[in-house]
């Protein structure tokens, strides 16, 4: 078939269609590449870095590099392990993150990666940064301290028209994702169920809503993250 | 009667993508960006504040102050250099206001700017887009005094006009261009559009690229990536438009050579883009002007008007059949990064200039999914020469494997600061003796994401196999302290100019400047400088170009000076947490007027 190529992860010989990316790739062929700022469904940003692989001896972040035939990946080799763990450090470090106290605690993607790349402490002095917390709408909570730029509610919460209730604010270091004032006095149930459930961590938290599936009994608290994926 | 923002919407048919003008039309009618234009807007626009705001927010140039007059003091290194900081202050005495702030009476407006372009006449500052050179306390007192008479920012100019263009009319600015050295692309031989109406129309696009090729030129930016081949590549995929980008966003701290040849040689870069769109069969021409630039923007904009009339745009370009193609030019608003060929494609269709992942390179899917071929000004300028003169004679300048000549912008510690046309291959040494630059320390190749080299460095040739540069260069004397001038001012001018987007270019920068702050406060540890440089190659993960230099201050320092942080570091310490204890209960010490019993200092 012409549109059928060939690929090799971590010599894994994966035979995928074209069109497909990376990661698509690998995850239909049982193989984790760690993901966070990815969001299936939506274009891919490439903005964590997490997912990054190094292809032909260049790295590329899986989630938006297409598959080529003949292509020769590195996934889980120990330099790309330490970029990924330095990032979700980094994550750790730049945020004001506290997991016993959270409500998405077990839920979180964050806190996941952490576990499953075996991060203890980060090696990264602490930031400590001031947040703001936005509390103004009535249905929802932005906790900018967990914030990690991942863009999924910018990308995936929209009303009718297209208009997006998350946005980006700021660059740099100062950069924050706000809610729209006034559409987020609007917002509807489900769109805020939506909304926190899209989140990766526990920035944007369903108000009420919280605590309603106990600690312990959570996605995480069972299996480590990406064990959905492996054979 | 209208309101305005119906009135500016219209303006650009309700188009989402030129929200960048859109934002700077209502800036430049109301003197601000107020919360409730910008609901206004979005309502306009079926967008919401936040997604209006979240353009806006992006650029520095962008605003919701209101003042009279807005103060943009650059704050890149040789500003510093050149008397900075007493120049703040006296803007900050005479407007009666800080920085960040507006004034009370709501005349002036005071920000700190990254490189403005001006480094050669430094300090300078940005007055209502009017660039004001060579600042000293005295001459603030006298500038804020005209403007507080009411007079307008060109009337209060307190030196004569530039040299050159910078008289005409049209930019009337006090810039002065500095050309010390003039090669190939300098001359003063130059006929406007000579190579247009007399060498094009007689070949193909084919040949023209081919010609590009042969001349073996690589893109003068930076990155240099091989004109021809780009060109190929966009001339190969198949769309209904093709787009030629001209990129006059020079941000690279340092750089002003675009400056000047905008200035001098608009024709030239103008002429450069006409053949670039033949050869590649574009019809939409842009030129991204930084902001900082706008004070060109009029005198720009008169040259493609007269050239709509001399039948050089438009539709049968000099009588050739097929060659329909205009200028239009688009004004940045104040982000580094939107040097980066993506990022300037984002901000061209009015969002962020963040940059985008690869592939799609802007030559498949660019500007509004149309191909599009992103060029310096200075690449585009030079091949006018190269179809003049044939590819061969640009080969032959150069090295064998940089071929033709390269404009550097020279600043810092040195007699005469200005633009050097250079071949490539000259070296270091060549360079700081043609500047009159005695008693080096080091020099910076490239700007802040190049390299920091120290003498034993000087015979390097800039090349693209050894010192590939975009041709900033900026000299520092064995007065200037490396680190605490140099690489904190460069690191944050990545943080502040980072776009946020990469986790890795976001929060790195912060974490190596903390850790260079800690050895500088005396605190280092011999472990301090092994984790800045295995730390910093986390930044070649990052997107783009700027992500992945962003820790080249401190890194290219540490592997060319490391004696200066050696000097620095603890040697009987092998662990600082960089806490000083005493130093945090000071305040709470003098409050209760005690002095604490710590166990490991002696205190009288």
């Amino acid at each position: 078939m012409a549109d059928t190529i060939k690929i090799k992860i971590d010599g894994k010989e994966i035979v995928t269609s074209k069109g497909k990316t990376i990661l698509e790739a690998a995850t239909d062929n049982n193989v984790y590449i760690p993901t966070l700022c990815h969001f299936p469904g939506v274009p891919p940003k490439g903005s964590c870095r997490i997912c990054t692989v190094k292809v032909n001896n260049r790295f590329m972040t899986s989630c938006s590099t297409p598959a080529a035939d003949g292509m020769t990946i590195n996934n889980n080799h120990d330099e790309i392990l330490d970029f990924r763990k330095s990032i979700v450090e980094l994550l750790f470090v730049s945020g004001n993150h506290f997991c016993p106290a959270c409500e998405k605690s077990g839920n979180c993607e964050l806190q996941a990666l952490a576990y499953r790349l075996g991060m203890l402490v980060p090696r990264f002095p602490f930031l400590f940064p001031k947040k703001m917390v936005d509390a103004s709408s009535p249905k929802i909570i932005k906790e900018q301290n967990r914030c990690v730029y991942c863009k999924r509610c910018i990308k995936t919460i929209k009303d009718k028209e297209g208009r997006h209730y998350f946005a980006f604010n700021n660059r740099g270091n100062k950069l924050e994702v706000v809610l729209d004032k006034q559409m987020g006095n609007t917002i509807s149930d489900k769109l805020a169920q939506q909304a926190m459930d899209n989140c990766p961590v526990g920035s944007i938290i369903y108000k009420g809503r919280g605590f309603s599936q106990p600690i312990g009994t959570r996605k995480y608290d069972k299996e480590p993250i990406g064990s959905n994926i492996e054979d | 009667m209208q309101d305005l923002i119906t009135k500016i919407v219209k303006r650009y048919q309700s188009d989402k993508t030129r929200l960048m003008d859109i934002l700077m039309d209502i800036q430049t009618e109301r003197g601000n960006l107020s919360r409730d234009d910008c609901g206004r807007l979005a309502q306009k626009l079926k967008m919401s504040t936040a997604e209006v705001c979240e353009t806006a927010s992006f650029y520095h140039f962008l605003t919701c102050k209101e003042a009279q007059y807005k103060i943009y003091l650059n704050n890149s290194i040789t500003s510093e250099m050149a008397g900075r900081k007493i120049v703040a202050e006296a803007f900050e005495k005479a407007c009666n206001t800080s920085f960040g702030e507006v004034s009370d009476d709501g005349m002036f407006f005071l920000e700190h700017t990254s490189c403005i372009g001006m480094n050669d006449q430094e300090p300078a500052a940005l007055v209502n887009g009017v660039p004001f050179t060579q600042l000293t306390p005295y001459r603030v007192k006298e500038l804020i005094t005209e403007l507080k008479k009411g007079k307008s920012p060109k009337e209060a100019m307190y030196e004569a006009l530039g040299d050159g263009r910078n008289s005409n009319n049209l930019i009337h600015s006090m810039v002065n261009n500095h050309i010390r050295k003039r090669g190939a692309i300098l001359t003063n031989d130059y006929q406007p559009f000579e190579v247009v109406k007399t060498k094009l129309c007689e070949r193909s696009p084919e040949e023209i690229i081919t010609i590009v090729e042969g001349s073996n030129i690589r893109g003068r930016g930076g990155a240099g990536f091989p004109t021809g081949l780009k060109w190929k590549f966009g001339r190969l995929t198949k769309a209904e438009h093709r787009v030629i980008i001209c990129n006059a966003d020079e941000g690279e701290p340092g750089t002003f050579k675009d400056r000047v040849l905008l200035t001098e040689f608009p024709e030239l870069v103008f002429e450069g883009m006409l053949i670039a769109a033949f050869a590649t069969g574009a019809d939409i021409g842009v030129l991204y002007l930084r902001h900082e630039y706008k004070y060109l923007l009029n005198y720009l904009n008169s040259i493609l008007e007269k050239m709509r009339k001399d039948e050089l745009l438009g539709n049968k370009i000099n009588g050739c059949k097929h060659f329909n193609f205009d200028i239009r030019i688009q004004l940045g608003a104040g982000a580094y990064v939107c040097g980066e060929e993506s990022a300037l494609i984002e901000s061209m269709e009015g969002k962020r200039g963040e940059p985008r992942d690869k592939p799609p390179f802007p030559v498949e899917k660019g500007y509004l999914g149309y191909p599009t071929i992103v060029n310096n000004v200075e690449t585009l300028a030079s091949v006018v020469k190269i179809i003049k003169n044939g590819a061969a004679w640009f080969d032959n300048m150069g090295t064998s494997d940089s071929a033709g000549t390269k404009i550097l912008s020279i600043s810092g510690d040195c007699l005469h600061p200005g633009i050097y046309e250079v071949e490539w291959g000259t070296t270091v040494r060549e360079v700081l003796d043609m500047a009159g630059a005695y008693d080096v320390q080091a020099i910076q190749v490239g700007g802040p994401s190049g390299i920091l080299l120290s003498e034993k460095s000087f015979d390097r040739t800039l090349s693209y196999s050894d010192l590939a540069t975009g041709g900033s260069m900026i000299i520092f004397n064995h007065s200037r302290d490396i680190l605490r001038e140099v690489v904190l001012n460069f690191m944050d001018f990545f943080i502040e100019e980072s776009c946020g987007s990469c986790s890795t270019c976001r929060i790195m920068p912060v974490v190596l400047k903390n850790k260079l702050q800690k050895i500088l406060n005396g605190h280092g540890v011999k472990q301090d400088l092994e984790d800045l440089a295995s730390w910093g190659k986390l930044l070649k993960i990052s997107r783009c170009g700027l992500g992945q230099t962003a820790g080249n201050p401190v890194l290219t320092s540490l592997a060319n000076f490391r004696k200066l942080y050696e000097n620095l570091i603890q040697q009987d310490k092998e662990f600082d947490t960089g806490f000083d204890l005493e130093k945090a209960v000071v305040e709470s010490c003098n409050f209760v007027n005690r002095k604490p019993v710590l166990e490991t200092k002696n205190l009288n």
